[in-house]
């Protein structure tokens, strides 16, 4: 199998595949074609692709550099992922700034992301923990980037979707936990109203939280989820018991329509309908609150050899719920949605990175089985709605919004235009910089 | 604690078997062509949990350093428990049949080298009376095919002349592991397809680390591959000369 696509299989796309494997490399020679980093794929649209043009894989550059056990900082190279870090620091009572639902992502796709995870109301994301990297330009040249020297060229890295060149090393900051393990509350709620409700009440007292929604039922229960906060638990006397590996796989791909709207449908039943209480407490182990998915290796297959889409947008608290109710309402008419959605709300933090996605107000997230056309009229009419609410699609989860949505949701981007490295480039970047 | 020399230390195979070897908190000696490329490892091997990590560059070509380099080695870390062999080159085939110097140089490094450092390591183990060699050969060396036979050959030569040495050692206490990969997925055979049969240098190190530990003679890695080279060496020439193999 090609492991140089995205997460989602969709665009497919061709490329040439170098190999980097020691930091104080040159970059490959690629002749007349273009270049883009690519660490583990795990972006779903086309923003780790380049197609016709050629990659360079990071997963050689996998060192550790240091590690400063008293003060909580690493500093590793940009092919080191985070279920490596994290096996070398939960022992030591380290954890990870923010993490995405995935260990299976590279330091340097974090940065170039600039991933946000269920902390984002307390810790922002990704970027606002990075104490500085080095940048590997295609002029041969190295910039130590902080928030303090080349600054510029560091804020537009970070969210930079690899575009400014390619990041040798990076040194981030840890939290501070006292064991492996999470104390955690389920919270079934019915509508946006209660979920916003339920975030402003937890936002101050839990350092972690996120909902996952009902995107098919309609009517009363319209709009129904489970909320789910945690914190890191304070009990000194757990463990700090590293993850295993992954023991299950998905060996093939599923047949495209396994997963159909039945299906979907007996599973959001099923999934709200599982905890009978109306609140309920638990321990868990990081790794399940966090990386539930983690245990199915290439759980991506199960959506079929035509691929899927996630959708993730953000919109500004004012008239967030009134947005959010429409766009989850178009979801649920339209019958495409599938089971993994996700809404969240995100706090005023702000990310040094000039493209970031994150902006305070409401975040929702879910899958679509790649179903052609009709999938993506929908994502145009739900592009429309964000828009007019002053929202935006996040660049790493995207394959499909217009160029000009994309300038208009993100002014900056001709700004970030200027730090982009002559020889680099991705689909993504061509599809939202070119008119048609 | 245990201090593990590692000769040819970026490759890949060699630099997994470090990774565990740190973790274990043992003290490591990387040998390797190239003083930067040593220097990333060491850090990283230090993060990991290496109790002290040293590096020394060499070209392992050049066999008349060998001697000096573990005499300098030892000077500097004390005394050696385990030593690793693990550089080598993988030919085209088709230049080495059609390059005379080629072939030649190929077979150095692959034999020559090999049976230098045997030798060098042989003859300080032997007065230490114990530790352990481990010397990566390869399935290749099981019998020579049309489509690889220059790298074979040689990989035949290290093979025998390990096992030939196991025993001159038996009686020193001194252990000595022929360590045969399959097809490893690593940047020397980054241009060929992948197929299911490819295994990760990591596997390759931990199957490694283990054999050294149960001081096995002979370990094909993965396992595997044993009874794969058993039925590749008993299919008849006159059938198997025809083949592509």
């Amino acid at each position: 199998m090609n492991r140089f696509q995205s997460w989602g299989r969709y665009p497919k796309a061709e490329q040439e595949v170098h190999t980097m494997r020691w930091k104080g490399d040159l970059l490959p020679e690629s002749g007349d074609k273009s270049i883009l980093p690519f660490g583990l794929g795990r972006s779903y649209g086309d923003s780790c692709l380049n197609d016709g043009e050629s990659l360079v894989e990071t997963s050689g550059l996998n060192r550790f550099i240091a590690f400063d056990e008293s003060k909580g900082s690493i500093q590793c190279e940009a092919g080191v992922t985070l279920d490596e870090i994290l096996k070398l620091i939960v022992p030591k009572g380290w954890f990870l700034p923010t993490t995405p639902g995935t260990k299976f992502i590279t330091v340097g796709g974090a940065i170039a992301n600039d991933i946000h995870g269920k902390n984002h109301h307390v810790s922002g994301s990704f970027g606002c923990h990075v104490k500085g990297f080095e940048l590997l330009r295609s002029d041969g040249s190295r910039t130590r980037c902080t928030s303090r020297s080349n600054t510029d060229l560091f804020k537009a890295t970070i969210g930079g979707l690899g575009l400014t060149g390619l990041i040798t090393w990076a040194e981030f900051r840890l939290k501070k936990i006292d064991n492996a393990w999470i104390e955690s509350e389920s919270i079934k709620f019915t509508g946006i109203g209660e979920f916003l409700e339920l975030s402003e009440e937890s936002n101050k007292d839990w350092e972690y939280t996120v909902s996952w929604i009902d995107c098919v039922a309609r009517g009363k229960s319209f709009g129904r989820g489970i909320f789910m906060r945690g914190n890191h638990s304070p009990a000194s006397v757990l463990s700090r018991k590293v993850h295993g590996d992954p023991k299950l796989g998905a060996p093939f791909d599923c047949p495209n329509m396994m997963l159909n709207s039945l299906s979907i449908k007996s599973f959001n039943t099923l999934y709200y309908g599982k905890q009978k209480a109306k609140h309920t407490k638990s321990r868990t182990h990081y790794d399940s609150f966090f990386y539930p998915l983690d245990s199915i290796n290439g759980w991506n297959r199960i959506y079929g050899n035509r691929g899927f889409f996630q959708y993730q947008c953000v919109v500004p608290f004012a008239g967030g719920k009134l947005t959010m109710e429409n766009i989850l309402g178009k979801i649920t008419a339209s019958k495409l949605g599938s089971f993994l959605a996700v809404i969240k709300t995100f706090g005023d933090k702000k990310s040094p990175g000039m493209l970031s996605f994150p902006q305070p107000g409401i975040t929702l997230a879910l899958d679509f089985p790649n179903r052609g056309e009709s999938t993506k009229n929908l994502f145009e009419e739900l592009d429309v709605l964000v828009n007019a609410a002053s929202g935006s699609v996040y660049p790493a989860k995207d394959a499909c919004m217009s160029a000009e949505f994309f300038q208009k949701s993100y002014p900056q981007w001709h700004e970030f235009s200027k730090f982009v490295d002559p020889k680099f480039s991705s689909s993504f970047w061509r599809r939202v910089t070119t008119e048609k | 604690m245990k201090t593990i020399l590692i000769i040819g230390a970026y490759s890949s195979i060699a630099e997994e078997t470090a990774k565990l070897y740190a973790a274990q908190g043992n003290r490591l000696v990387l040998w390797g062509r190239n003083l930067d490329r040593l220097k990333s490892i060491q850090m990283n091997l230090e993060v990991l949990g290496a109790e002290g990590v040293s590096c020394f560059e060499i070209d392992l070509d050049d066999c008349a350093k060998h001697g000096p380099l573990l005499q300098k080695t030892v000077t500097k870390v004390g005394s050696l428990d385990i030593a690793l062999i693990a550089h080598g080159v993988l030919p085209d085939q088709q230049i080495v049949e059609g390059d005379y110097d080629a072939m030649v140089e190929s077979l150095h490094t692959n034999f020559m080298s090999y049976a230098s450092l045997l030798t060098v390591l042989a003859g300080y183990l032997e007065k230490q009376k114990g530790g352990t060699i481990a010397a990566i050969t390869s399935v290749a060396a099981d019998r020579g095919r049309k489509s690889n036979y220059v790298y074979g050959a040689a990989k035949a030569g290290a093979s025998a002349f390990t096992d030939g040495l196991r025993g001159r050692l038996a009686s020193s206490g001194v252990h000595v592991v022929n360590i045969k990969p399959g097809m490893v997925d690593t940047p020397m055979t980054a241009h060929l397809k992948k197929g299911f049969l490819f295994a990760s240098p990591s596997l390759v190190a931990a199957g490694i680390v283990k054999a050294v530990q149960k001081n096995k003679s002979t370990v094909y890695v993965p396992g595997y591959w044993r009874l794969i080279m058993f039925v590749v060496c008993s299919i008849p020439e006159f059938i198997f000369k025809k083949t592509n193999f």
